[in-house]
């Protein structure tokens, strides 16, 4: 796998950020402007017979969803001068707890575990230390995992502990076990895929062979919404299981109908539809389509890409964004789930693809800033702050970068960058670290990342 | 992705905060260097004459029509068609709206040029003769008869330049009155894919409102967007997108 050179020039979003945001009940970025802990994580003690591979990915997958998640400094395995830790009680033991916790390794937080055959296949014993605390106290986290003894078992293991992890450190929930969907036009055609959230397990979900976009995965992670031109050529939403990968029901409507995303509880779908007359307008439904409401009224000028706030203000009876030609080119508004109380953000330029952070509090949007008529088409990922009332970009490379949708810990983004059509998906904490692409094979766009 | 790949990813990602640091570091728009071309010697002139040709074919079209130019060079290293660097031998089709000249100069790397020229003369668009055979089906004539229209940046109104050319279309589905059409809306790469594919719909419903309001019925007339989905060309060049942007007529059924 290559990683594109000039990619990305993220900005260090650094202090300003750290203070926090003003208005509702958390604070949007916790992993900036305050030393990260620094965690130790020895290979897991192996049992007899564990399969040299599934040892391999399980602490390959664990090391690499700690160092993805942005919250810790990984001390290296190759500066472990320290005694090894076996078991909690070596752990315990005060001197062997100094070594690792005094100079030169300074380690403050400390996983280690075993991997082991059970009668159910594959056993592992997790544990997290505060090894800053004397010997016999620290344990922040201590729990049995089981899974069957194969490559597949041990990655699914690796990601929960990495999770259990993260939230022991109290930056939950993290992102190890999310999904990504995307469309990839690696088989021939655009279809719809899935992946893990760090590249692995890429699945091809339709095979409808027809323009697809905006794969929408729904909250509780079971269905998927997305447009497809199958059946037609007219431009209309689909819904598929993901257990199942079968087709859903949802209803054709007259006129291209397209960019679904998916309320919060996940009983209505937002969407943007001609069918009733010459504009797109934003409506909304229920997951079968009835109970269909119209949200815009559009004159000359398109409504589409709508966004849903996971999290809206208390009171509120629900928020979207979505995009709007009205002014001109496309502008990024927020509106009540109701229509009403349509605002325009700040921003002029050309500003589409919006994607509201889990904890509502920012939105991140792909934007042409300069300029208004006709421009190079180089889009930048930028991120709105609504406490604040300011934006920050995180992208620079002069690429298409575009579709940016964030992960469940309200720490990361993916989306698609490279030159028109020969785009790639990349990861990132916004603070500009632990970038990574997720895709080489095709085309490979609009990625959306699962509610958990 | 296949495990062995995403082993590599890990691999990569494996090495830290490294690797985010040469990725950050090297990006802010500054793409790597490319090694500063030789200096170009004032005189002295000691390397080989470039060569180049230029054609079009035809040479003569009706207004919206389009033609091909095809050039062609030796010991050239860069190439440049009305001022705008090209591939050293390639060919371009073009639409030109009035009688125009095309230049191409060719440059070797010692600063040697060469330079030819061709010129396409813009005919006005015949005044549609009635024809006399409405009942023919024979649509073998189709591509060569029915011409698409093309748009502006960000808009879905029809041109003036392109009216003749719909016009012609019209007179042609009026005399082939069993053929029905499915006209595509196109956009250039630029913008998003959302927001590009409704107005591609916005541009293949100009062109099917023309054709109506020139007398064709329109429940032969299908349309769809492809959005910026179908390229007729990939080039990074105005001239390139603007063939993207068009209302392309191919058979319906």
């Amino acid at each position: 796998m290559k990683m594109r050179r000039n990619l990305l020039c993220l900005v260090s979003l650094g202090v300003a950020l750290a203070a926090p945001l003003v208005a509702q009940d958390q604070t949007t970025i916790t992993i900036t402007g305050t030393a990260k802990y620094r965690l130790a994580v020895p290979d897991f003690t192996p049992g007899g017979g564990v399969p040299a591979d599934v040892q391999t990915v399980f602490n390959q997958v664990l090391w690499n969803d700690l160092y993805q998640s942005a919250v810790v400094t990984m001390v290296g395995r190759s500066l472990y001068t320290a005694p090894p830790i076996a078991s909690e009680r070596d752990v315990n033991n005060p001197a062997v707890r100094t070594a690792w916790s005094g100079a030169p390794l300074s380690i403050q937080r400390l996983a280690f575990g075993s991997i082991q055959l059970g009668s159910g296949g594959l056993l592992v014993d997790g544990y997290l230390y505060d090894v800053t605390q004397p010997a016999g106290s620290g344990r922040l986290l201590g729990r049995r995992y089981a899974d069957p003894a194969t490559p597949a078992g041990a990655r699914a293991i690796a990601h929960q502990l990495a999770n259990d992890i993260i939230a022991a450190l109290g930056f939950g929930p993290g992102i190890a076990t999310s999904q990504i969907a995307f469309i990839s036009n690696r088989s021939g055609s655009q279809e719809v895929w899935t992946m893990d959230y760090d590249g692995s397990n890429q699945q091809q979900r339709t095979h409808l062979h027809a323009i697809a976009y905006s794969p929408c995965i729904s909250p509780d992670g079971t269905k998927l919404a997305f447009m497809s031109e199958a059946g037609g050529g007219e431009a209309q939403i689909r819904l598929i299981s993901l257990l199942t990968n079968k087709p859903l029901p949802f209803p054709r409507f007259r006129g291209i109908t397209e960019s679904p995303a998916w309320s919060p509880d996940g009983k209505r779908l937002a969407f943007a539809s001609k069918m009733n007359g010459a504009d797109m307008a934003i409506y909304t439904s229920n997951v079968d389509g009835t109970g269909l409401r119209r949200l815009t009224n559009p004159h000359s000028y398109d409504d589409l890409s709508p966004a849903w706030n996971p999290k809206p203000p208390a009171g509120s009876s629900g928020q979207i964004a979505f995009v709007s030609g009205r002014i001109g080119q496309p502008q990024i508004y927020i509106m009540n789930a109701d229509g009403s109380n349509q605002q325009r953000l700040p921003l002029g330029g050309y500003a589409v693809s919006p994607s509201w952070a889990p904890n509502g509090l920012s939105l991140a949007f792909a934007w042409v800033r300069t300029g208004g008529g006709e421009n190079s088409g180089a889009f930048d990922v930028y991120v709105w702050y609504f406490g604040e009332q300011k934006y920050v970009q995180l992208t620079h490379n002069g690429d298409r970068n575009d579709f940016p949708s964030w992960a469940p810990d309200n720490r990361h983004l993916v989306f698609q960058s490279g030159p028109p059509y020969h785009t790639q998906l990349f990861s990132v904490a916004v603070d500009g670290t632990v970038p990574a692409q997720l895709t080489s094979a095709g085309n490979n766009e609009m990625p959306n990342w699962s509610w958990h | 992705m296949s495990t062995a790949s995403s082993r590599h990813l890990w691999t990569a990602l494996a090495a830290g905060s490294a690797l985010a640091l040469s990725l950050g570091l090297t990006a802010c728009g500054h793409k790597a260097a490319p090694a500063p071309p030789a200096p170009i010697a004032p005189s002295a002139s000691t390397g080989a004459a470039p060569t180049v040709t230029l054609q079009a074919d035809p040479t003569a079209v009706e207004s919206g029509g389009s033609s091909k130019l095809t050039w062609s060079s030796t010991n050239a290293v860069r190439v440049e068609l009305n001022v705008t660097p090209v591939n050293l031998n390639g060919t371009q089709p073009v639409s030109p709206t009035e009688s125009t000249d095309y230049q191409i100069v060719a440059r070797s790397s010692d600063g040697q040029t060469a330079n030819a020229a061709v010129r396409i003369t813009v005919t006005a668009a015949p005044t549609p003769t009635p024809t006399v055979a409405p009942t023919s089906n024979d649509l073998g004539t189709f591509g060569d008869s029915v011409r698409d229209a093309f748009f502006d940046y960000d808009k879905s109104d029809i041109r003036p330049d392109a009216e003749p050319a719909l016009q012609a279309d019209a007179q042609f589905f009026k005399s082939h009155p069993d053929a029905k059409v499915l006209i595509e809306g196109h956009c250039d790469d630029r913008g998003s894919a959302e927001y590009n594919l409704a107005l591609g719909d916005r541009r293949a419903q100009a062109v099917k409102n023309y054709l109506v309001s020139q007398g064709v019925d329109a429940s032969r007339i299908q349309t769809v967007s492809v959005g910026k989905e179908k390229p007729f060309c990939t080039e990074d060049t105005d001239d390139c997108r603007q063939q993207n942007r068009r209302g392309h007529f191919t058979p319906g059924n």
